[in-house]
């Protein structure tokens, strides 16, 4: 897997690869590097940030609340896309409990008035 | 005529967190806000990442505005103005305002942080050849049609500009269900920030084009297409590489400029290279008692650098307007060399550091910044990479000044 | 069906002038517009001069319809309310020039224009930006400035307030004469009338076609244009042309009424439907900035708003302004270019005079005078303070550039001729004309709209039909593209 360091500005084009059941990253210039690789390519995680209709109209801004799969985000986003929330809304509101089976709670970012 | 020590014009996280550190000083505050609601542009930045270096955890924008905001309104001293639109300010620091539940409303302050925030640079601006149609949009525009609104601006997107607003949007509109095609960048290298390359972009197949630019838009009514191709020398498009990508719609994320239009005609001097005024390390520009702070004072990468900006700006104007700021004669501090610009452009001997923000030209590996006073090294530091997308500083021993100061880089 | 007096094909300038002055008539009278909006076409995007007159061949129509309408324009810009400067104009000339310059004056006199040439030292007196190369010029005091398409919806405003209709949208697609009356039928309803004056500007000769009335050959261009920021203002004072050629007036640089700065324009021929599309393009923009540089050296390019295209449609050298004679009581206006804009309220003025003669029309004792609209741009302290009082929603800002009330887009919403679009209501009220170009107050404006026409927000437009800006709910297309 190519990706590109996010650790620091340098931004080092990393080739992560697994070889005898051993991650080896290369082309990273600091230790850092060689984590957030081996990291990425086992386990990428994201926090994701979207948007959730409301049934009376208009939408609530959401974030879950700790990173999840990033293999898990199409997932999440086909959820989202469907879901509706109901009631008024206040940032830190709990709208939804683990959407995708990830232990992810789906939080709400701003206040909705009705 | 109400009377204030300090007016702040302008409440998103420049304003407010101005309005915060000249209350921590005493000082009587008018916040003056043209929208309906305090945070600016941070209301429609539904995407994580602020707050790191200041709250020391990852917010979204709306969260990190809504730390700043709930302060703000519990602190009595403070007096709100909201749907407030100042259209004038004089040298003797009379700001006049309209309202829809104030009308004209004249405030007399002792001291005034400018805090207006920046604009996105438009089609016109860059003068994109071609039809008129609908389709074509600053990213920010955008931005707030669709997670402000709820409305989505098209299905098939081209965006030109690799600026974080574009960056962000790219992965904002893939979301909610539109395809993003291209993100051309006419330069060899982005203006966004690294993470946001690969988290907007990557992770969404999404591909970026660099010394590439948009040569023309097609469509009547609707945007049809654009043209597109790589661009040579002078940053002039290779025509007979041009390649037409149909969509319909085309996002703009190529530029912000402080937004000092308040400025015109009055004798705060200006830099060129900013669009910004020139200050002082208190952030006080060359009209006294006038300070400012923020992306109206010089565009930003991070708004956790414009709340600590603003904090400066908003403490010093407190202490003008109470008489406790020290005066004197300033340095100038320029850049050379690979800056482009550096912040203050002016500063004071004294005791204590500063810290001096610049940014620099073009991506630069393994050089050293050196800051010169009088003509002698004061300060060297070596760098592993700086890019111009992020803002940069170098803090200097005020007691090290012997003269002029200047920042600039080398081998 | 409904059955009119006269029935007007075309809103741009000169068909609204038309109608305007119909409406001094007892009579029932109706204009056919295709676009959402009057003054879409070339009446929407050209130089906004209002010539003095010198430039037209003595003796033809142009040179009459033009002294005519110039003479006009301070009290009716007046009684409008619309914007309109008298700045004078320069046609600037280098070495050699001197001839060509003696040949205008000559027509100036024939025409009855007032100019005279004017020595380098007292052309830099008026303008002291001017390029060092320009050794003489010739001044007319009476040229002038309006915003071409604020005149045509005042115009279109003014008649709609005494009496006449306005139906947009709706396109002529047939149009017959059997017995007196004539059938005009559109792509959405159809009309009887005793008198029709085609005024379709650039689609004018394809009107001619449907009737069976011969059509002229007729030549269109498309020229490309700068408008610089407000800040810019006072580069120039008059406005200053170059020596004109075959290809028309040049590429000039003036102030406009509403105070940025005009660049251009240049002169492309293309064919009809090229002419629609209306494409800027580089080399257009290239030709200006080289011919505006010639005149004024120092123009500050960085302060370029918006670049756009203007179209404009010429049959042979002169107007066609004539009733038909195959059919009786059809009016035709065809190839009106330039100086179409100045000649519109002369034009108008005698083709409405033509339509009651042959009709024998009443006029009306008066007009009803149209209101005047509050612009806070304009307002004095005390008018602000009053208006807001009544109505808080003029002390609510929605274009931060060009400081538009939230009152006076409501005010062109529910103007006789209602703005219907984004683009209707910037040409009213300049919300989005300014140095962000709506990038803050479009979504604002789209809000307004979206509640005064009570329609979802997907639904407002740019302009046309098709040109809806935020055609989709979020989520609305996800997994589908």
């Amino acid at each position: 897997m190519d990706t590109t360091c996010i650790m620091c500005p340098m931004g080092c084009a990393l080739r992560v690869e697994e070889t005898d059941g051993k991650v080896v990253v290369t082309g990273n210039g600091c230790p850092r590097g060689a984590k957030y690789g081996e990291a990425e390519f086992l386990h990428p995680e994201r926090v994701v940030t979207t948007l959730l209709k409301h049934e009376r109209g208009g939408v609530v801004s959401v974030k879950t609340d700790r990173p999840i799969p990033k293999s898990k985000i199409g997932e999440f986003l086909s959820w989202a896309a469907s879901y509706r929330v109901s009631g008024a809304v206040a940032t830190g509101d709990a709208l939804a409990e683990d959407p995708v089976g990830c232990g992810a709670t789906v939080v709400a970012t701003a206040d909705y008035e009705e | 005529m109400e009377r204030f020590d300090v007016a702040v014009i302008g409440g998103g996280p420049a304003g407010m967190a101005a309005a915060l550190a000249a209350r921590e000083k005493g000082a009587t505050v008018a916040l003056l806000e043209r929208d309906d609601r305090l945070g600016g542009i941070l209301n429609q930045c539904i995407h994580n990442g602020f707050g790191l270096h200041y709250f020391g955890e990852e917010l979204t924008g709306p969260e990190y505005a809504k730390r700043f905001r709930d302060k703000v309104l519990a602190d009595a001293g403070i007096t709100v103005f909201l749907e407030a639109m100042v259209l004038s300010l004089t040298e003797d620091r009379v700001v006049t305002a309209l309202s829809p539940t104030k009308g004209l409303v004249e405030i007399e302050a002792g001291a005034v942080v400018l805090a207006m925030g920046c604009r996105e640079r438009s089609a016109g601006a860059i003068a994109l050849a071609g039809t008129r149609p609908a389709g074509i949009y600053t990213a920010g525009m955008a931005q707030r049609l669709c997670n402000v609104e709820g409305y989505l601006v098209g299905k098939e997107v081209v965006i030109l500009g690799s600026g974080d607003i574009g960056l962000i949007m790219a992965r904002r509109m893939t979301s909610e269900g539109a395809k993003v095609k291209l993100v051309a960048e006419i330069m060899p290298f982005s203006s966004g920030l690294k993470r946001n390359i690969v988290q907007c972009l990557n992770d969404y197949d999404i591909p970026l084009r660099y010394s590439t630019t948009v040569t023309r838009v097609t469509g009547k009514n609707r945007l049809t297409g654009v043209y597109v191709a790589p661009v040579g020398e002078g940053l002039r498009p290779d025509l007979s590489r041009e390649e037409y990508i149909p969509c319909d719609t085309l996002l703009l994320s190529v530029g912000l400029i402080p937004e000092n239009d308040l400025l015109t005609g009055s004798r705060v001097e200006m830099s060129r290279v900013t669009s910004g005024a020139v200050v002082d390390e208190y952030r006080q520009t060359s009209v006294p008692g006038i300070f400012s702070a923020g992306n109206v004072l010089h565009v930003h990468d991070l708004v956790d650098n414009v709340s600590e900006e603003a904090r400066i700006a908003g403490a010093a104007a407190a202490d003008y307007a109470q008489g406790a700021l020290s005066a004197g004669e300033t340095l100038s501090v320029t850049a050379a060399d690979g800056v482009r610009y550096a912040l203050p452009q002016r500063v004071h001997a004294g005791e204590g550091t500063v810290r001096l923000y610049f940014r620099v030209d073009k991506v630069y590996r393994g050089r050293t910044v050196v800051v010169t006073s009088g003509g002698e090294v004061i300060k060297r530091k070596k760098t592993l990479v700086m890019a111009p997308g992020e803002m940069q500083y170098i803090e200097v021993d005020r007691a090290l000044f012997k003269g002029d100061v200047s920042v600039r880089t080398e081998e | 069906m409904e059955k009119y007096d006269v029935i007007v094909i075309g809103g741009g300038v000169v068909g609204t002038a038309v109608l305007r002055s119909l409406s001094a008539y007892k009579a029932k009278v109706l204009l056919l517009e295709k676009s959402s909006d009057v003054a879409s076409g070339a009446s929407r995007a050209n130089s906004g001069i209002v010539h003095a007159g010198y430039d037209a061949e003595p003796g033809t129509k142009k040179a009459y319809f033009n002294v005519k309408g110039a003479a006009t324009f301070p009290s009716l810009t007046r009684e409008l309310h619309v914007p309109y400067k008298m700045t004078g104009s320069l046609v600037a000339a280098r070495e050699g020039g001197l001839p060509a310059l003696e040949e205008l004056k000559r027509r100036a006199d024939l025409n009855g224009v007032k100019a005279e040439i004017l020595p380098a030292e007292k052309v830099r007196a008026l303008e002291p930006n001017i390029s060092r190369e320009i050794l003489y010029a010739l001044y007319a005091p009476e040229a002038g400035v309006v915003s071409p398409y604020k005149l045509t919806i005042a115009q279109a405003d003014h008649a709609v307030v005494n009496g006449a209709e306005i139906r947009l949208e709706e396109k002529v697609v047939a149009l017959s004469k059997r017995g007196d009356e004539f059938f005009v039928r559109t792509d959405r309803g159809e009309y009887a009338a005793s008198y029709v004056v085609n005024a379709a500007g650039a689609g004018a000769a394809e009107v001619n076609g449907l009737i069976g009335e011969e059509a002229p050959v007729e030549t269109h261009a498309v020229g490309d244009y700068y408008i610089l920021d407000s800040t810019a203002a006072g580069i120039v004072n008059t406005v200053v042309f170059p020596l004109p050629d075959e290809k028309g007036k040049g590429i000039l640089v003036a102030p406009t009424a509403d105070g940025n700065v005009i660049l251009g324009p240049t002169s492309r021929k293309v064919p009809h439907d090229e002419a629609e599309r209306c494409e800027v393009t580089p080399e257009g923009l290239a030709l200006v900035r080289e011919g505006v540089l010639r005149l004024i050296p120092s123009v500050d390019l960085r302060k370029v708003i918006r670049v756009y295209a203007g179209t404009r449609t010429a049959v042979g050298g002169d107007f066609i302004i004539e009733e038909s004679t195959r059919f009786p009581r059809y009016f035709m206006l065809l190839g009106i270019c330039s100086p179409g804009l100045t000649s519109a309220p002369a034009i108008g003025e005698y083709v409405a005079g033509e339509a009651a003669a042959s009709l024998g029309l009443e006029k009306k004792q008066s007009m009803l005078p149209l209101p005047h609209k509050f612009r806070l741009s304009e307002a004095s302290a005390e008018e602000i303070r009053g208006k807001v009082l009544s109505d808080p929603s003029f002390g609510r800002i929605v274009c931060r550039c060009e400081k538009v009330t939230e009152g006076e887009i409501l005010a062109a919403i529910r103007s006789p001729l209602p703005a219907r679009t984004v683009d209707a209501v910037k040409r009213r009220v300049r919300a989005g004309m300014g140095r962000c170009q709506g990038g803050f107050c479009r979504p604002r404006v789209m809000e307004i709209l979206s509640r005064e026409l009570g329609v979802p927000l997907s639904e407002i437009r740019l302009g046309d039909a098709g040109s809806e800006i935020a055609p989709y709910e979020v989520k609305q297309n996800y997994g589908k593209i």
